[in-house]
């Protein structure tokens, strides 16, 4: 069984620049793959070569074992959702859906069939006869989906769709992608720079920084154990402890970073409780955020930890007070770099 | 301050009647009974010279000869100015800027030098002048007309258009066909226009270029040698003014559209 | 079939830029700059006195046979025309120009616009056949002078020299007339441009600052549209220069540069000579092409 997508040392020079240096990843059949990272990492870039739009400087790509490297978009089995919808202007709605079959020569009883159906299964039933920009946003949106999946290609590319609309109705869209993805069961390649969305969506998330991958994995993985400071810090945001104060604390000359909610303040002259890393330090900022509250805490070594608790009971630590934070040894997360 | 604006305005009104009068004056002598001067106010009002003018076997020549003329010319044109336009829109290339020049070089020259060079080269080459020499010059200064609005079209439209019908099935050729022309289409018509308006007008290169035939303005030059043909002349004045003239209205009333569109 | 020749073209992007870029591209070198280089180098050759033949050797016998008094009192003739009409171009231009930009409201600028562009458009050769209408000695130009009883002026304008001759159609008067005519919405135009971009704030700072109107228009306005004004004149330069069927229709016959031309390359076959003079118009425009740009022109095209 081939993964539905293999890269083998892509890389995509433009110049001196490498937007893409020597990318090595497969996504698995069936999955929700997300490419996530900041703008510039060549995440984008990544995702036009899967669908033909650039070619690699070197490196192979396959779709399901098949070498693709070289061959032009309208020959893989791969479709696009574009960022910008991309919709033909001069076309109806319906004639921008069946666009891939009448290509393909299928037949107008057919065409017009399975146009309805990708038409319902978007929930968009009634306006096929309207020109695209008579639709909003989000509906526009939706038709480019049902225009890409019509073909039934085996994989559907995603350049973040999601971008233009407003917070409701990306979250509602993220829903209904997701459910559609399990319906129609191809595999998603999602691109975003939303670690949200991406958090949010996934089986797998490769995370992308100036043209490499920094970690491929689930998003407990990416979470819990991030393997980069950069990952730490792009996926969430963490607590970087290095040099001296790690190897006293745990004996290793490494990195290590703790998610911010894994700390937690307790009195001065409380003891932490076994098992627990500890250092003290000086309230230098407290910030209440509804759900929970978000301390900046300066140790006694000129560390500065964001400490968030939750707001289950109120909290009385305030702005100088001498706190002691803690966290457990499983918290401690070793960076691999 | 408002008396200025008076007389300033006076003088607006009086250059735009200087711009326009000539028009009506020469529509007005297509009914003169006067059959050998100018004579103003005309003695009479007449409708016989339309019959006259009618019966002329030269002057359909003429026009028919300008008809082809620009419609080959303007055929032409469309093409190369849109290749031209295409291969500058897509690519980055040693002498991307020096195009636009070149293509513009006929129309920016006096008609005179490109009429004179034509003919010397044409002269060189053994070439007889005729009705091709007329079509290869009208056509070497309307490309740039088809070329500026192909290539201002082109940088309105969405890039991403080319690459979803690509990515949906469409090779090169489909997507020019489904996606690419019908999105310049009407780049090609008013650019299509604005040539064949520029070709049949023309007169200083033709004169250069054509052998024994008359292109509708060539005759036209030509009759003003001929005093007593004079109401014929009017006649066909008065029909160029009118059938040009409600084009020129829309061609003009389409760009202003244009620009009103692309400034929101 | 097509698809495959498709895809060797978006794998090979030189390819494609070959195909688009070589038909015009070939076209423009092979027939409009070969025949410019033609010409020139036509220019170069002479016509022998004897033979009547052109002989096919560089000299610049030629040269020295247009920079002969007389042909050069031609070029002389014409350059005179061509700034005489430029300035006639100017002052008639400005008025409608400045009334539509500080002016107008937005429906009349509209309509000035098209009142501006349709002659633009319109056919030439009518243009220029209605003023040899209106210009005839029995002519609605002479009955509007006669109306206001001022045909003594027409007259003694018509009896001055050089300007003057028995009709205004067949005087350098009537050229004069015809030429600012027909080029004056090139002139129109770019003074428009360059008088839009003058912010109001500018004038109305002058006049906080204690200027009158005349003196705002003299030390602001009018320099910014300086502009304009050398980019209008470009054309109305160049075009006067180069034409010849307006002088051949209203004019009295005696030769300016385009007429030179076009009865030298035709009957007396001297096509070396009239290369030549073609020559001379082609360099005189662009030492004004480079004034012109010094001047800001191109900015306000």
């Amino acid at each position: 069984m081939y993964p539905a997508i293999s890269f083998e040392h892509v890389s995509r020079h433009f110049g001196t620049i490498k937007a893409v240096d020597k990318a090595t990843f497969s996504v698995a059949d069936g999955a929700f793959f997300t490419m996530l990272g900041p703008s510039g990492s060549g995440k984008t870039t990544c995702l036009r070569m899967i669908a033909g739009f650039d070619l690699p400087t070197s490196g192979i790509i396959r779709v399901f074992g098949e070498d693709v490297t070289n061959k032009p978009p309208y020959e893989r089995d791969v479709n696009t959702v574009f960022q910008d919808y991309a919709l033909f202007p001069h076309m109806t709605v319906a004639q921008n859906v069946e666009y891939g079959l009448m290509i393909r020569k299928v037949p107008k009883p057919e065409r017009q069939k399975r146009v309805q159906e990708m038409l319902n299964l978007v929930h968009l039933p009634d306006v096929g006869g309207r020109k695209p920009n008579q639709l909003s946003g989000g509906q526009r949106q939706r038709i480019a989906l049902a225009r890409a999946l019509i073909n039934r290609p085996k994989i559907l590319l995603l350049d973040e769709p999601l971008g233009a609309l407003d917070l409701k109705l990306r979250q509602q869209m993220q829903v209904e992608l997701k459910a559609i993805q399990q319906e129609v069961g191809i595999t998603f390649v999602f691109v975003t720079h939303d670690q949200e969305e991406a958090m949010a969506l996934s089986d797998q998330i490769a995370v992308f920084n100036q043209g490499k991958i920094e970690q491929i994995g689930s998003p407990q993985d990416l979470y819990e154990r991030p393997q980069t400071a950069f990952v730490a810090n792009f996926v969430g945001t963490s607590n970087l402890i290095s040099g001296e104060v790690a190897h006293r604390l745990s004996g290793e000359s490494a990195t290590f970073s703790v998610r911010p909610e894994k700390m937690h303040l307790l009195h001065e002259n409380m003891n932490a409780p076994l098992g627990h890393y500890q250092l003290m330090g000086v309230v230098e900022d407290v910030v209440y955020l509804g759900i929970f509250t978000r301390f900046t805490i300066r140790t006694s070594e000129g560390l500065v930890l964001q400490v968030i608790d939750q707001n289950r009971e109120a909290q009385d630590e305030q702005k100088g007070d001498t706190v002691r934070v803690v966290w457990t040894k499983d918290a401690m997360n070793k960076l691999a770099e | 301050m408002k008396n200025k604006n008076i007389g300033l305005a006076i003088a607006m009104w009086a250059v735009v009647a200087f711009l326009h009068i000539p028009f009506f004056v020469v529509m007005l002598y297509a009914f003169t009974t006067d059959s050998s001067t100018f004579t103003f106010p005309p003695p009479g009002l007449t409708l016989k010279w339309f019959g006259v003018a009618w019966s002329r076997a030269d002057m359909w020549a003429a026009l028919s000869l300008s008809v082809r003329v620009a419609t080959i010319s303007t055929v032409v044109a469309l093409v190369l100015g849109t290749l031209a336009a295409a291969a500058v829109y897509r690519s980055r290339f040693f002498g991307r800027e020096a195009i636009s020049f070149l293509l513009v070089l006929p129309i920016a020259l006096p008609g005179i030098v490109t009429g004179i060079a034509l003919r010397a080269a044409m002269g060189e080459a053994g070439m007889t002048f005729n009705f091709w020499t007329i079509v290869i010059g009208h056509a070497t200064f309307c490309v740039v007309v088809v070329y500026n609005n192909v290539l201002a079209r082109f940088r309105r439209s969405n890039p991403s258009l080319v690459e979803a019908s690509m990515d949906l099935g469409a090779d090169g050729w489909q997507t020019f066909r489904y996606v690419v022309f019908p999105n310049i289409s009407s780049a090609l018509v008013a650019g299509g226009m604005l040539a064949f308006a520029l070709s049949f007008d023309e007169v200083i290169v033709t004169t250069f270029t054509a052998g024994q035939q008359a292109t509708l303005p060539i005759w036209i030059f030509s009759q003003l040698t001929k005093p007593r043909d004079r109401p014929v002349t009017n006649v066909v004045a008065f029909f160029v003014v009118v059938v040009t003239t409600l084009p020129i209205f829309w061609a003009l009333f389409q760009n202003r559209k244009f620009e009103e569109q692309s400034s929101h | 079939m097509i698809r495959r020749f498709s895809t060797y073209l978006y794998n090979h992007p030189a390819a494609l830029l070959a195909l688009l870029l070589g038909p015009p591209l070939g076209w423009m070198l092979a027939i409009y700059l070969g025949s410019l280089a033609a010409l020139l180098l036509q220019s170069f050759y002479y016509l022998d006195g004897f033979t009547g033949q052109v002989v096919r050797e560089f000299s610049l016998t030629t040269y020295r046979d247009l920079f002969s008094a007389a042909h050069m009192s031609i070029v002389l003739k014409t350059v005179i025309m061509a700034l005489t009409v430029t300035l006639g171009s100017v002052v008639i231009a400005f008025p409608l120009a400045y009334y539509s930009v500080r002016y107008a409201s937005k429906r009349l600028k509209v309509m000035l616009y098209f009142a501006v562009m349709l002659p633009l458009w319109s056919s030439y050769i009518i243009r220029v056949y209605a003023w040899k209408l209106m210009l005839a000695k029995e002519g609605m130009v002479s009955w509007f002078f006669a109306q206001f009883g001022l045909s003594g002026v027409l007259e003694g304008l018509l009896s001055l020299p050089i300007v003057g001759g028995s009709s205004l159609s067949v005087s350098n008067f009537g050229l004069f007339l015809v030429f600012t005519y027909i080029w004056l919405p090139y002139m129109i135009l770019p003074i428009q441009s360059s008088l839009e971009r003058i912010p109001h704030s500018l004038l109305d700072a002058s006049g906080d600052l204690g200027a009158r109107p005349f003196q705002t228009f003299r030390r602001i306005i009018l320099p910014m549209a300086l502009p304009g004004v050398v980019a209008g004149s470009i054309f109305t330069f160049s075009l006067t220069l180069g034409d010849y069927i307006i002088p051949s229709i209203i004019g009295d016959s005696t030769p300016f540069i385009g007429m030179a031309v076009y009865s030298y390359q035709g009957t007396a076959g001297n096509l070396p000579l009239a290369a030549a003079f073609t020559v001379l118009p082609m360099v005189i425009m662009v030492f004004y092409l480079m004034g012109a740009r010094k001047a800001g022109a191109f900015d306000a095209l």
